[in-house]
């Protein structure tokens, strides 16, 4: 007896939004990447093709960060102490986009500066080709300080501007409008307050197709659910037609699960925690396949072999099986 | 999913013979909605609509119980598509896949290992739920010694699995009077593999090539008298085990569609690439799987799995909490620092573990956040210099303590002037933003 397959119809779908720009479009980039469109809740290929699969950043910093754990600087060793080789190390590991985080102080320990951050900026888009994020230290007033020097140098790069949230996001959306730019736009794992924070975003004039939204990540065992339930809500709200949630997501995985004691730390740990690197590639692999679940759109990394699984699982997702 | 008085009375005969008792078929319908009578009561209504009625009493998603002496694993009994509609309300068994074609010796160490393993999580532990004996020998012999010597080492549930229906029995044999899972039957052993699960009490997976398939042959197997059944979709991949899944919840909850009206077992180790078996169990974790069948086992890859197991099944409308109050680790003095933190269950266990894992003596203030996190719980006023204040004066905590210096979570060092002021006789002082950098500031900064 056939069976009648239940579907979803959707009056919404998620706005499209590309990141970097090559040289026929103004920038200097050897790719670009464009998230979102989705008619339908992830990978519910019998309801509508996915348009663009979730893409991988990898995350790097403007100088040797010296509170990652100590699995990260196994891995990359010597480029951490150069954003220009540090980017093109994460190309060739096969990151589709580029996330520079910058730091609140200088490698030397004094508060950064335009300059040091425009230098670095400079030199990530030197030693790759692919797309560029940017985001601020996580404090909105020297986010604004570093940002809008930064804003200005790349311009024409197409790069995604962060943390835009409602204490600085004036300062950064004009940014963002001023050089061609995108902005990820953060909430603190709510959806009122992200709809709130793209109102404001789009009635300072930037148009959602730059428009990223953050729901805030929170990692496996501190707070992922929390998360997780925002996305979801968030993403069947984008299909239900409401506008303000219809931004691609992005979640900060790398950063969220390589602070737990889990990955940074590998001695007087329980031994029922097991070895420590594969406990810590599996804490943000584990992070990130359950975020891909719930609509995340761009996923940031920082440990290169969560990269190849996320990516094998990604391939896998964005398959079209047959199914009776 | 119950029916309303409406949906009811359209299944009656509308005749108003009053043979139930009532005065209209109305009247017994609406009686029926609310459990106050029971369909017996209608001489006159349809085999059909008998059935129907029936359907609707029974949960969307059956529950199905795997028992052994002293233990049990209850899945099934879903209600929503996503968490935050309700919850999620029963936990899918992960068991560990045993061949018994392994010695003897191996076998054993390998489920002692398992069985023993627990690991700890903001106070709950944490362990895997059984183990599935496999066949692979195709001999009844090999079978049997294989589940008593997991049954020498552990009493956890299990899955056995066979397609043979003589080889089952055999192993069945062995485990006489436990509540097991039988896998499998299919379109060729099913009559046989239901006989089997009837007489063993056992819970009896079902697999087929589709899911047109897969819901002729469950009603069959419901015909003879076993309605403690599991699907096997048959989804080996990430992309349509996702689809399956969904499709199978989907029919479950909005179409009350018995035929795959149950929970689904998944294989995330049959994955051609080990290392995402790992992945595929935390798919199968989010996305409505009831048993999850692993191959293979450490403790830094089976504990995130458990821990995801618990975030997605936390009940979205009760976050974890612990009591407020002023906690006491390794056993301070008068003279010991104070630290201030929230309820939510998380955030006091990684403060308190890292206090306890320094040695350090301290005083642990778990200010009534109403179980939020410090910085969504200071977003909603409900951690904030007032709070903390009262919450000092209300444990006594000046009693207990000759230094009035007390530690605030860096994450909100903005309030530290306005805790001063609420504060007067005590000193504010910031600590680390990260609880993985409390042991270090323990020892240097204070």
């Amino acid at each position: 007896m056939p069976i009648e397959f239940p579907k979803d119809t959707w009056s919404g779908a998620v706005q499209e939004v590309t990141i970097g720009a090559t040289a026929d479009e103004g920038g200097t980039r050897t790719s670009t990447v464009t998230v979102g469109g989705e008619k339908t809740l992830p990978f519910m290929h019998f309801e509508a093709k996915t348009p663009h699969r979730p893409v991988i950043a990898l995350e790097i910093k403007d100088h040797r960060p010296e509170d990652w754990s100590p699995l990260l600087h196994d891995t990359w060793g010597e480029v951490m102490d150069d954003p220009g080789k540090w980017a093109k190390a994460a190309e060739e590991a096969g990151a589709d986009l580029i996330l520079l985080t910058l730091s609140l102080n200088d490698k030397d320990g004094n508060p950064n500066t335009p300059e040091a951050v425009v230098a670095a900026t400079k030199a990530a888009l030197e030693g790759t080709g692919l797309p560029l994020m940017v985001f601020g230290p996580g404090q909105a007033e020297m986010d604004n300080e570093l940002l809008v020097p930064v804003a200005d140098a790349s311009q024409g790069e197409r790069v995604v501007l962060g943390i835009c949230e409602d204490k600085n996001y004036r300062t950064i959306a004009a940014a963002a409008m001023a050089n061609d730019h995108l902005v990820n736009a953060r909430a603190p794992m709510d959806v009122n307050l992200s709809k709130q924070l793209n109102i404001l975003i789009k009635d300072s004039g930037l148009p959602s197709e730059r428009v990223l939204m953050d729901p805030t990540t929170g990692a496996l065992g501190y707070g992922i659910e929390y998360g997780y339930s925002v996305m979801e809500r968030l993403r069947l709200a984008a299909l239900r037609g409401d506008a303000m949630t219809q931004s691609p997501m992005v979640v900060v995985v790398g950063h969220e699960t390589w602070k737990t004691k889990e990955a940074k730390v590998g001695q007087d740990v329980p031994v029922t925690w097991g070895e420590w690197l594969e406990r810590s590639i599996t804490w943000e692999t584990v992070t990130a396949v359950t975020l891909i679940e719930a609509g995340a759109d761009i996923v940031v990394l920082r440990h290169p072999e969560s990269l190849k699984r996320v990516r094998a699982v990604i391939d896998n997702l964005v398959e079209e099986p047959e199914i009776a | 999913m119950a029916l309303s008085g409406i949906e009811i009375y359209k299944l009656l005969p509308k005749t108003n013979c009053k043979d139930c008792g009532f005065p209209t078929c109305m009247a017994f319908a609406l009686k029926l909605a609310t459990k106050q009578v029971e369909l017996a009561a209608c001489p006159h209504v349809s085999e059909e609509a008998q059935e129907e009625l029936a359907a609707s009493a029974e949960p969307p998603v059956r529950l199905i119980k795997v028992k052994s002496n002293g233990h049990e694993v209850q899945v099934g009994n879903e209600v929503v598509l996503y968490r935050h509609e309700k919850t999620f309300y029963n936990k899918p068994g992960i068991f560990f896949r045993i061949r018994d074609d392994e010695e003897e010796a191996a076998i054993k160490a390998k489920a002692k290992q398992i069985d023993e393993y627990q690991v700890n999580y903001v106070g709950i532990d944490l362990i895997v739920d059984g183990f599935a004996v496999e066949a692979v020998s195709g001999d009844g012999k090999t079978f049997s010694s294989a589940i008593s010597a997991v049954r020498a080492v552990s009493q956890r549930p299990l899955i056995l699995i066979s397609g043979d229906p003589a080889t089952m029995a055999e192993g069945l044999k062995v485990i006489n009077g436990e509540a097991p899972l039988v896998y499998a039957a299919d379109e060729s052993n099913w009559e046989e593999m239901t006989d089997l699960a009837l007489q063993h009490k056992a819970s009896l997976v079902v697999k087929s090539a589709t899911l047109e398939s897969l819901s002729d042959l469950t009603p069959k197997i419901k015909e003879k008298g076993l309605a403690d059944l599991v699907l096997d979709p048959g989804g080996r991949n990430f992309n349509n085990s996702l689809v399956q899944n969904t499709i199978i919840r989907r029919l479950a909850l909005t179409k009350n569609f018995r035929p795959l009206g149950f929970p689904i077992i998944a294989f995330p180790g049959n994955m051609e690439d080990p290392t995402l078996e790992v992945p595929m169990a935390a798919q199968a974790i989010a996305k409505y799987a009831g048993f999850i069948v692993m191959d293979t086992f450490s403790p830094e890859t089976i504990y995130p799995l458990l821990v995801l197991r618990e975030n997605i099944f936390t009940d979205p409308q009760k976050p974890i909490q612990v009591q407020p109050g002023l906690y006491e680790i390794n056993e301070p003095k008068p003279e010991d620092p104070v630290l201030v933190t929230t309820n939510f269950s998380i955030t006091y266990f990684s403060v308190a573990n890292e206090v306890e894992g320094s040695g350090l003596p301290a005083w642990l203030l778990v200010a009534d956040a109403e179980g939020m996190s410090v910085l969504t719980a200071w977003a909603a006023g409900n951690f904030d210099s007032e709070q903390i204040a009262k919450d000092v004066k209300r444990f006594k905590v000046a009693d207990k303590v000759d230094n009035k210096r007390i530690v605030i979570p860096g994450a909100i060092a903005v309030i530290s002037g306005e805790l001063e002021e609420e504060l007067p006789d005590w000193e504010i002082k910031v600590g680390p933003r990260e609880a993985v950098d409390i042991p270090s500031f323990l020892k240097q900064a204070l």
